[in-house]
């Protein structure tokens, strides 16, 4: 009860706090709302329209009557451009400015919470917050593709047919690959939330940086460039849906994630370990 | 082995100088070595980005036990100061300490024994009163999760804000939101309380509870540093007086020496201030000094008639006699070059 006792080193407690203070709040919710919505609609939509024929609309799309799994990863192709990058930054951009910006961050401080502690904390919970938000587009598109056009054998991009159990297997991998790279994105997010009390511009800032790399890696002229931009091995999740899987790009995905990851976490840090708290 | 433990026991016996703030019903567990200033600074100052000196070397002594009011007009370097205390801040130059361990070096293990209110109430909006608490307790790595519940009921018993408890902070009143910021500050037993213009926003009544609660912790034996703009607080609750002018400290003392400064003084108008203060010092006045146009002293407890008397029997040539006592306004006024508001 006193505080000069020893301080529990590892307590979840704060990320757990971290947690609830980010799916218990409103604009949350609303946003995973928006998330749940797209495999709910292209699901409604293909069932009422028909499947558009090959080459047409989003990838996977003409394979979501075959078989119910492809809606997860129809959603999934479908938000990867901006939903989810804007899901990534609407989090990772409040981590720091949110609480700067409310000035609790000062509080936060003055408990103690050590800075590079707060930062711990505050990208263990934007991690997790991106993972739930990858399995939840998943598993809405699948519950609701399994219920209006059933299950049964899948059809992979290679041609091999595979049971259910192989294709939700497949999924799960995508989500997980998905995650690594939308994490890297979390790293920019927390680093630009460490430069400005204004958690809005935090998060406009890093959705506008997903979007013009998106741009960048469109611009055939700029190919030498494509390798070293953020958001380029992220459309390599396709190779998981190959057989045998094609690990090349994943494995230059998943290193160009983690060195995105490790370059802007340190970043924040070097930035936020000593700065003036004026908020 | 056995001396070791015993010499231990002995510090432990000594340490009890510094009593704890303790939520109702504690004991006073484990204290820290005792000093004797709970927060020293030595040349400390910070110059902002683009030149600015916000604070210029200042040497704050808030001795343990104290209600250190630290008086200024706005903008003249309070929170800077407070902000530079808590490690918030870094200071450009000079160093500080608190509860006699140097900052920031140790803050880790200090700043969980001091309990802060740093320019105003913040917290999350959506939250409840009691969510604040809770997330801020979570975040505590020395609060013990099995008496959050306890603690967080107690804190805000402690500043009346139970009823509240659900109530999301963005309905709180200005009143109510300065509250949550000061039990915010009560989660856990403190040594010492920065408490940064704690009565600001409250009404009258609010206002006289929030000094009744500095005073009872004060009581209790938590060294208290009070920054505020009004004089009156530091009247009725302050033990010392620490007063800020464009970011120098320009005077610190204990407010009974500053007191002393606004003893009634006897002033002699006089073309012989030579006789006059012969006079005054026959009579056994203190501080005789000489004027622009006679001598002064403090006039004690001696009858201004007899004074009178005495001078006319030396032969004294009194053109004037006055008896006058500035009060704490008038010295702060004479420190600062600037009135204070007194309204509160």
């Amino acid at each position: 009860m006193s505080v000069a006792e020893r301080p529990q080193i590892l307590s979840t407690r704060m990320l757990r706090s971290e947690l609830r203070l980010i799916f218990g709040r409103h604009r949350n919710i609303a946003g995973m709302g928006v998330l749940a919505s797209v495999p709910i609609i292209i699901a409604v939509a293909i069932a009422i329209a028909g499947t558009p024929g090959p080459g047409e609309g989003p990838t996977f799309l003409s394979q979501v009557t075959s078989n119910g799994l492809f809606v997860g990863l129809a959603a999934l192709g479908a938000e990867l451009p901006l939903f989810l990058p804007l899901a990534v930054a609407a989090i990772s951009g409040d981590a720091v400015a949110g609480e700067a910006n409310l000035g609790t961050l000062r509080y936060l401080l003055a408990i103690p919470v050590h800075r590079t502690r707060l930062l711990v904390v505050k990208y263990a919970a934007i991690l997790i917050f991106t993972v739930t938000a990858v399995l939840f587009v998943a598993a809405v598109g699948v519950v609701i593709g399994l219920i209006l056009f059933g299950g049964g054998p899948a059809t992979l991009l290679s041609g091999t047919q595979v049971g259910t159990a192989q294709g939700l297997w497949r999924l799960l991998l995508v989500c997980g690959y998905l995650s690594v790279c939308l994490a890297a994105f979390g790293a920019i997010g927390l680093f630009v939330s460490t430069l400005t009390e204004q958690p809005i511009g935090a998060t406009i800032a890093v959705v506008g940086l997903a979007v013009i790399s998106q741009i960048l890696d469109a611009i055939a002229a700029l190919s030498p460039i494509h390798r070293f931009l953020p958001t380029h091995y992220w459309l390599a999740f396709g190779d998981l849906l190959r057989d045998p899987i094609s690990t090349d790009l994943i494995t230059t995905g998943i290193l160009s994630a983690t060195a995105y990851t490790v370059i802007f976490w340190t970043a924040a840090w070097a930035r936020f370990a000593g700065k003036d708290v004026t908020s | 082995m056995g001396t070791g433990v015993t010499a231990r026991a002995a510090t432990g016996a000594m340490r009890g100088r510094a009593p704890e703030v303790l939520p109702a019903g504690q004991a006073v567990a484990d204290s820290p070595p005792s000093t004797d200033l709970a927060v020293a600074s030595n040349g400390l100052t910070k110059r902002f980005r683009g030149g600015q000196v916000a604070v210029d070397r200042i040497d704050l002594a808030v001795p343990t036990g104290s209600v250190y009011g630290f008086l200024g007009p706005n903008g003249s370097g309070k929170t800077t100061t407070i902000r530079m205390l808590l490690g918030l801040i870094r200071p450009t130059a000079g160093t500080h300490s608190l509860l006699g361990r140097p900052i920031p070096a140790h803050a880790a293990e200090v700043l969980p024994r001091v309990g802060s209110l740093v320019e105003g109430p913040a917290f999350h909006p959506y939250l409840s009163g009691w969510d604040n608490l809770r997330r801020l307790d979570a975040a505590d790595r020395h609060a013990d999760p099995a008496t959050a519940k306890a603690r967080i009921g107690a804190a805000l018993e402690r500043v009346g804000l139970t009823a509240a408890a659900a109530k999301r902070y963005r309905h709180y009143s200005l009143g109510m939101r300065q509250r949550l910021g000061i039990s915010a500050a009560l989660l856990q037993p403190r040594q010492l309380l920065v408490l940064d213009e704690p009565t600001n926003g409250l009404d009258p009544q609010g206002t006289r509870e929030v000094r009744a609660l500095v005073a009872e912790l004060a009581a209790t034996g938590v060294t208290v540093l009070l920054s505020t703009h009004l004089l009156a607080e530091v009247e009725q609750i302050c033990s010392h007086v620490g007063v800020m002018h464009r970011g120098r400290l320009v005077a610190q003392s204990s407010l009974a020496e500053l007191r002393a400064g606004t003893a009634p003084r006897v002033h002699v108008r006089t073309a012989e201030p030579t006789t006059a203060e012969r006079t005054l010092t026959r009579l056994g006045l203190g501080e005789v000094a000489s004027e622009i146009d006679g001598v002064s002293a403090l006039i004690g407890a001696a009858d201004p008639t007899d004074v009178v008397a005495a001078l006319v029997y030396d032969a004294v040539p009194v053109r004037g006699f006055g008896v006058q006592a500035p009060d704490l306004e008038d010295v702060f006024v004479g420190l600062t070059g600037e009135g204070f508001d007194v309204s509160g």
